[in-house]
């Protein structure tokens, strides 16, 4: 495929998924409200992907301190490991690798889902019922992506400072209380609550992403496998975007 | 002798869709009467598939009119579509039953978005009646995963006829059913159009739900009507492309 066409592609798809989130706030969050359906994703999304984001964030944790130790060991700082990892899994490696883990389960399953609903003409049998299935599909997803994501993160960062104290203890003695008041002591809203906010937007990428892919799927179960993959890779390359833009913005607004 | 006049419930005009530069649909017409069952017959991709999802406003045709009670699909908003789909009932070819929902919830899901005021009970009784008619009680609380392809085009057969619609657009009923369970959707077809005098729109291939089931057969060949007539005149046909399908 020549240059110019990959280009016009690329071009194309932008603009349908700019079409994509303007109908969702055209039309997806417009009355009737699906709320049973919202409360389910938000179950389906947020309570069953905490054992992964759980489990990846005490790995991180733990593993950021063992690797950070040696370092500061040489220049003599090893007392400022608690602080270093509080402020990197609670500023950028928290929020990041969280909605990354987020973006391979959910993004996924939302494009694979909704991909064989399409290709199974379940999306065209809801349409002819007189039901909206953009309304009851993808604005559902989309929002429960959106609420999900920031909680998911913030419990991460806990379970992933837990691994770090577990980690600060493998070679030494740090009390509970003092690893983290010297972590709470080093951290200031400007540091929490960005971090916080940008994964709002994290999670609304993942949903309009995975909603978008699977929407547009075609081509039978090839088209969902196609669907399934491209949203993962999609969101990951939106929440590394987004993560670069939100850098600019704190560092605009002082933030930094 | 008098000729009784019917009402027509389904009324298509000129009808033109094209993907592309393939018209799919040149100048179609079609005149559906209230009670009868109209079989389109015609050669895989020749557009039959289109022309129903054209009729219920999944595709959005290029020109020409489509009526159904008088109101033009083709110019109707989307409160307006979702309006006049609530008398129209369709059966996909794959079923497409909700496979993350049992079939209870598969019945209840349109019952629950047309009739908002609806009660339990009422819900409880459509639903139980639906599944009677197609002798699927038992199955109610399975999921579609659970169920063989005849009892899952039976389940959305009632799905279909639950929101008792007054037309009905089948999208291949029979396809991939063996001989006996095809013959039993047919004498479903048959039956349920009887007890809720309803009109249809079948798409088939299969001669043998053509005969059972064809007031009118209508063959679709290059996006127009090439020839209509009930089952045994277009049988007692001597034109080769009329002949083909009946060999």
């Amino acid at each position: 495929m020549s240059l110019v066409i990959r280009f016009k592609n690329f071009l194309d798809e932008t603009g349908n998924i700019a079409r994509f989130t303007a109908r969702f706030f055209s039309v997806g969050i417009k009355p009737r409200y699906e709320n049973k359906e919202l409360f389910n994703q938000c179950y389906i999304i947020g309570y069953r992907s905490l054992p992964l984001v759980g489990l990846t964030a005490f790995i991180m944790g733990l593993v950021l301190t063992m690797q950070l130790r040696p370092s500061l060991v040489d220049y003599g700082v090893e007392s400022q490991l608690p602080v270093m990892v509080g402020l990197a899994i609670v500023r950028e490696i928290g929020p990041v690798i969280t909605a990354l883990i987020f973006a391979g389960k959910i993004g996924s399953s939302i494009g694979a889902e909704l991909g064989s609903m399409k290709v199974t003409e379940q999306i065209d049998a809801m349409t002819v019922s007189g039901i909206k299935p953009f309304k009851y599909l993808v604005a559902t997803r989309v929002l429960a992506t959106t609420l999900m994501l920031p909680l998911l993160t913030i419990l991460g960062d806990a379970i992933s400072l837990f691994g770090a104290y577990l980690g600060v203890n493998i070679r030494s003695v740090t009390s509970f209380d003092l690893f983290f008041l010297q972590v709470f002591k080093s951290l200031d809203f400007s540091d929490v609550l960005p971090a916080i906010i940008k994964t709002l937007f994290f999670g609304f990428a993942v949903g309009i992403v995975g909603c978008y892919k699977g929407f547009n799927s075609t081509k039978g179960t090839q088209g969902v496998g196609i669907s399934a993959n491209s949203a993962v890779v999609l969101s990951s390359v939106m929440i590394f975007i987004i993560d670069l833009l939100a850098v600019q913005i704190t560092e605009l607004m002082g933030l930094n | 002798m008098e000729t009784e006049i019917k009402e027509p419930v389904i009324v298509i005009k000129d009808l033109v869709k094209a993907f592309g530069d393939k018209k799919v649909l040149d100048g179609f017409n079609l005149t559906v009467e209230k009670g009868s069952n109209v079989v389109i017959l015609g050669k895989s991709g020749s557009g039959k598939s289109v022309l129903i999802k054209c009729i219920i406003g999944l595709l959005q045709s290029d020109s020409g009119s489509i009526l159904v009670f008088k109101g033009n699909i083709s110019q109707m908003n989307e409160d307006e579509l979702d309006q006049a789909r609530s008398k129209i009932g369709f059966l996909f070819q794959s079923n497409a039953l909700y496979d993350s929902m049992t079939i209870r919830e598969n019945l209840e899901f349109p019952l629950l978005r047309h009739w908002v005021d609806i009660t339990k009970e009422e819900v409880e009784r459509l639903v139980n009646e639906a599944l009677e008619n197609v002798d699927l009680l038992h199955t109610m609380d399975m999921m579609p995963s659970e169920l063989s392809g005849g009892m899952l085009k039976r389940v959305a057969l009632a799905r279909t006829m639950i929101l008792r619609p007054e037309v009905i657009l089948y999208d291949e009923p029979t396809t991939g059913l063996d001989p006996v369970t095809s013959r039993e959707i047919e004498n479903l077809i048959l039956k349920l159009q009887k007890k809720n005098h309803s009109s249809s729109i079948i798409i088939s291939h299969d001669m043998n739900c053509v005969k059972n089931t064809a007031d009118l057969v209508v063959l679709l060949l290059e996006g127009k009507c090439y020839t209509k007539g009930t089952y045994e005149e277009l049988k007692q046909s001597t034109d080769e492309n009329i002949k083909q399908f009946f060999e």
